[in-house]
């Protein structure tokens, strides 16, 4: 019995759960960030993940704030507004065997960091780029996010006049081989999410719904608690399942399963609720999107992946060996090369 | 004492190998190649020449004009008389003629029918159309070849060796034959032309000369690639921009053979070329986060959208390597001119306060030089390196001392990995000043020990990397910084000092205003006045640097921009700073000996 106490207390990583935690959060009680931020937590205990092999990075708002309530063993930079995504590329390209995951907010990410997140889309690392969407900037006490929908009134701020942008429809443009969509308060999708986001191996844009407890909370929003309750329209049931585990398709019904086999042979078991829905298909993941918009529903669930993407290190021919482990004898050419230029030019 | 008695009236000088040449030309035409064959043509008979390139923001069809300055004396600056006139250009034909010096030469291409009203200079027709069409070339590349015609000429006017413009288009196009076949033979067919239908008037001639020292030609952004890539440059973020795009084009270019790994032929340096500025200083400071030899390059414009991260890069305490290949400001400016405008911004980049280790490198050696030397300063006081050249520097080909290799090992600064985390139980803390000398031990990415890790932000923190607010905590951690920055005064590039016995002024410069300072001394010598010279070649300042300007009374600061910056920050360095006198001038074209000459003895008629 002792020893199967123990085994439950840590993981296949030989790690417990407490050895994942972060910082105790200095965000508002009951923000969804919160709630994210400890499903981050049990993801990575539940993968196995090593926190030294995992890289946290975030640019600057409430959202940035939170890459310090997890992992604390992990290597983590916070750096500017809206160019998280230029310092984490640079960044993975030190080790290319850690997995970097990276936490903004609708601010940071959709408006001064638009253009930054769509080229990191593009560039296809692997890296999970989580967007914990309010629809409001908090930090700065309650401004219209490029996310806020038109027609909604802040105090202070009059009514919103401009139409919202959607994070997962601009991943879906640019070319992302993982988007989904969740919502803070169902914290099971939201975690499954990210598990298959850490096993996908290029980019995985996950648009998560996370209620401003404090300056956004209004029941008419989408970016409210209340109102993702009663809109919330998953597309499908979500098990992730490991890929050293034995895969129990079984489990669901015939015809209602669709399951996504993810690059390191990890699977994603989609449960179909209210249609017949392939995530494999762009021109249906964003089809499908436009039709959520026309009719105020919040989809949530995996909306598109593509695991057969080729990713940034692909586009390179990089060494095995780790570049920032590299030696001078391997960096610095030998004098007979500069020797020999030196010829040429003279 | 005048001014024109400073430098010798035309006539009295010597024209054999001493005297310069201005090609007017219509941009994207092709004649960069020719003029460059003539250069390095030049160059390989042992004459110490300069080219400059004054060429318009655009891809084809504005005028642009180029000038070979020859100088038996090895005086390499620019020059602001044309002895000889190579007229392309009918657009600009009717300006470029009154540019030409009184008793200097015009060869012009005779379809230009704008007539000649000068009767003090020799004009040559050349039958550029007549040559070209005769040319066995097909009718494509007429237009490219057309200026080879002028590069004929020259030869047999002036006595180019044809075998050196031989060796010089071998090299242009890297030995591809056709090439090379095709633009020799119209050179051959007008030196051919030439030799049967003109006859020679002028003076201007030139002759083979020992070659002195070991000297090659070359630009200073393939130098300065180069110097990167010698000194293990790992990760490159860039963005194009006038006039540093040639940095990274050169590093791409020669990366593949120098730096794949002999054992597994892997890439051991990546190149990322970014969606903005922004972005590329942003992965550039990851990657020197995360412990590579990260570089990025720009110019003025680029510096400026960089500059919120530069200051991240120094409080967080990041080695990062930033190149401004500086242009005329501000605004987009003049995107193809030279300036050292950008020195003041460099020095206080970034709001709040703020200290960098700035290198100006003074010549493409010396752009090869720091290339390497910036890694090493940036690792070793984990800081940012912005190194300041320049279009005139960057661009041009300059003659140069041969790339010297690296005289010591890379200076990869204080770096923990597991065995170290062992020995110390664990036990470090990132912002920790252990060895009373400011500068931190660091941790990257990818150290598998489980106390290697710790949190990076822009925002307070305290030894520990914690998140912190108290005053004292932020005033002390600060100090720390701007401490260590302040301390590499005795390890960056020290001054180049030059002086003469007896000298009454003393002349202070930087980076590519050097030759033009060193050509003005000699100028000042005949009229009787005796200079010593500091080129300031890095920032935070040297302490000879205060005591050179505390030896003297007056110093001149020669530099090229309008405010005088390097004065500007001088005079933040001394006591007393009516000792220092700006000299300064900014209008887009490289500083002359002229020009300098004329300023300092129009200022010390004022003082005196």
């Amino acid at each position: 019995m002792s020893d199967q106490t123990a085994a439950a207390q840590v993981n296949r990583a030989g790690l417990t759960k407490t050895e994942y935690r972060g910082a105790t959060s200095t965000l508002c009680a009951g923000c969804g960030h919160n709630s994210i931020a400890n499903q981050i937590i049990a993801a990575c205990y539940e993968l196995n993940l090593v926190p030294e092999e995992v890289v946290k990075f975030s640019g600057i708002g409430c959202s940035s704030k939170s890459p310090t309530y997890f992992l604390n063993r992990s290597f983590g930079f916070n750096g500017l507004h809206g160019r998280m995504p230029s310092l984490a590329l640079g960044a993975i390209f030190g080790d290319t065997r850690v997995k970097g995951i990276g936490v903004s907010g609708d601010g940071d990410t959709a408006s001064i960091g638009m253009g930054q997140f769509k080229h990191m889309v593009r560039r296809n690392p692997p890296f999970v780029y989580i967007v914990e969407n309010n629809g409001v900037y908090g930090l700065t006490k309650g401004q219209f996010s490029a996310t806020s929908e038109k027609g909604l009134t802040l105090k202070h701020q009059g009514t919103n006049p401009y139409l919202p942008i959607d994070i997962a429809m601009e991943a879906m443009v640019s070319h992302a081989s993982f988007v989904a969509r969740s919502f803070a308060g169902d914290p099971k999708q939201v975690k499954e999410l990210i598990k298959a986001a850490f096993s996908h191996r290029g980019i995985a844009v996950l648009d998560i719904i996370s209620p401003c407890v404090t300056f956004h909370n209004q029941e008419d929003s989408y970016h409210s608690y209340i109102w993702g309750r009663s809109h919330a329209t998953p597309l499908h049931d979500i098990s992730y399942v490991p890929a050293r585990e034995e895969i129990m398709v079984e489990n669901f019904a015939e015809g209602t399963v669709q399951e996504v086999t993810l690059f390191d042979g990890s699977t994603i078991l989609l449960k179909k609720l209210e249609k017949d829905y392939d995530p494999t298909d762009r021109w249906q993941a964003m089809h499908m999107l436009e039709e959520a918009e026309a009719n105020n529903w919040l989809v949530t669930g995996l909306i598109y992946v593509n695991p057969k993407q080729p990713t940034l290190f692909e586009n390179y021919n990089l060494p095995d060996e780790p570049l920032n482990r590299m030696k001078e004898e391997q960096l610095r050419p030998a004098p007979e090369t500069l020797e020999a230029i030196n010829a040429s030019m003279g | 004492m005048s001014v024109e008695a400073a430098s010798l009236a035309p006539e009295q000088q010597d024209k054999t190998n001493n005297f310069s040449i201005t090609f007017c030309t219509v941009n994207g035409s092709g004649s960069a190649t020719a003029n460059n064959i003539l250069l390095r043509a030049l160059f390989k008979m042992g004459i110490p020449v300069s080219g400059k390139n004054i060429f318009p923001s655009n891809i084809q069809g504005l005028p642009t004009w180029y000038t070979i300055r020859l100088s038996k004396d090895g005086f390499l600056a620019r020059v602001e008389e044309d002895d000889i006139t190579v007229a392309m250009n009918p657009a600009s034909f009717a300006k470029d003629v009154t540019y030409t010096s009184p008793g200097g030469v015009l060869f012009y291409a005779d379809d230009i029918k704008t007539p000649i009203t000068r009767t003090d200079i020799i004009a040559y027709p050349m039958p550029v159309k007549k040559l070209v069409k005769d040319a066995a070339v097909p009718a494509t590349l007429r237009e490219y070849i057309s200026n080879m015609v002028y590069v004929g000429v020259l030869a047999q006017m002036l006595g180019i060796e044809l075998a050196r413009i031989d060796e010089a288009l071998d090299y242009h196009f890297k030995g591809k034959k056709k090439a090379i076949e095709s633009n020799a033979a119209v050179i051959k067919a007008a030196a051919a032309w030439t030799a049967a239908n003109l006859t020679k008037t002028d003076p201007f001639h030139v002759e083979c000369m020992p070659i002195t020292g070991d000297f090659i030609m070359a630009d200073g952004n393939t130098a300065a690639a180069l110097g990167a890539i010698y000194g293990g440059v790992q990760f490159t973020g860039w963005y194009p921009i006038t006039p540093a795009s040639s940095l990274v084009e050169t590093m791409n270019e020669y990366l593949p053979r120098l730096r794949a790994d002999p054992k597994t032929g892997k890439d051991t340096c990546v190149v990322v070329q970014a969606e903005d500025e922004l972005a590329a200083i942003g992965m550039a400071i990851g990657a020197g986060w995360a412990g590579l030899r990260a570089m990025t390059s720009t110019s003025g414009p680029g510096l400026s959208l960089m500059t919120e991260y530069a200051g991240l890069a120094y409080y967080t305490e990041v080695p990062v390597v930033i190149w401004d290949v500086q242009r005329v400001g501000p605004s987009t400016g003049l995107p193809t001119r030279t300036s050292q405008g950008d020195l003041t911004m460099a020095y206080f980049l970034g709001h709040g306060d703020t200290a960098y280790i700035i290198l100006i490198p003074g010549s493409v050696t010396e752009c090869f030089e720091f290339g390497w030397r910036a890694f090493d300063l940036a690792e070793h006081f984990q800081t940012p390196v912005i190194v300041l050249s320049d279009l005139d520097l960057g661009m041009n080909q300059w003659m140069t001392h041969c790339f010297e290799y690296p005289d010591h090992p890379m200076e990869r600064g204080k770096v923990l990995w597991e065995a170290d985390l062992e020995k110390l139980s664990g036990v470090w803390a990132r912002y920790q000043d252990v060895d009373g000398d400011g500068i931190p031990y660091r941790t990257v990415v990818g150290n598998r020990h489980p106390a290697s890790g710790y949190f990076t932000r822009g925002t307070g923190h305290d030894e520990n990397a914690r998140y912190s607010e108290e005053p004292e905590v932020w005033e002390r951690e600060l100090k720390r910084i701007a401490n260590k920055v302040e301390s590499a005064r005795s390890q960056v590039p020290q001054p180049v000092i030059s002086t003469m016995p007896g000298a009454e002024l003393a002349i202070i410069s930087m980076g590519s205003a050097d030759p033009a300072v060193e050509e003005a001394r000699a100028l000042l010598v005949q009229a009787g006045i005796k200079s010593d010279y500091m080129r300031i070649r890095a920032t935070p300042f040297a302490p000879q640097v205060t005591e050179f300007i505390h030896q003297h009374n007056r110093n001149y600061v020669v530099e090229l921009n309008q405010d005088g910056q390097l004065r500007q920050l001088l005079s933040l360095a001394v006591s007393d700073s009516t000792c220092l006198i700006s000299t300064a001038h900014g209008d887009g074209m490289p500083l002359s000996a002229r020009w300098i000459v004329s300023k300092i003895m129009a200022l010390e008629e004022v003082k005196q």
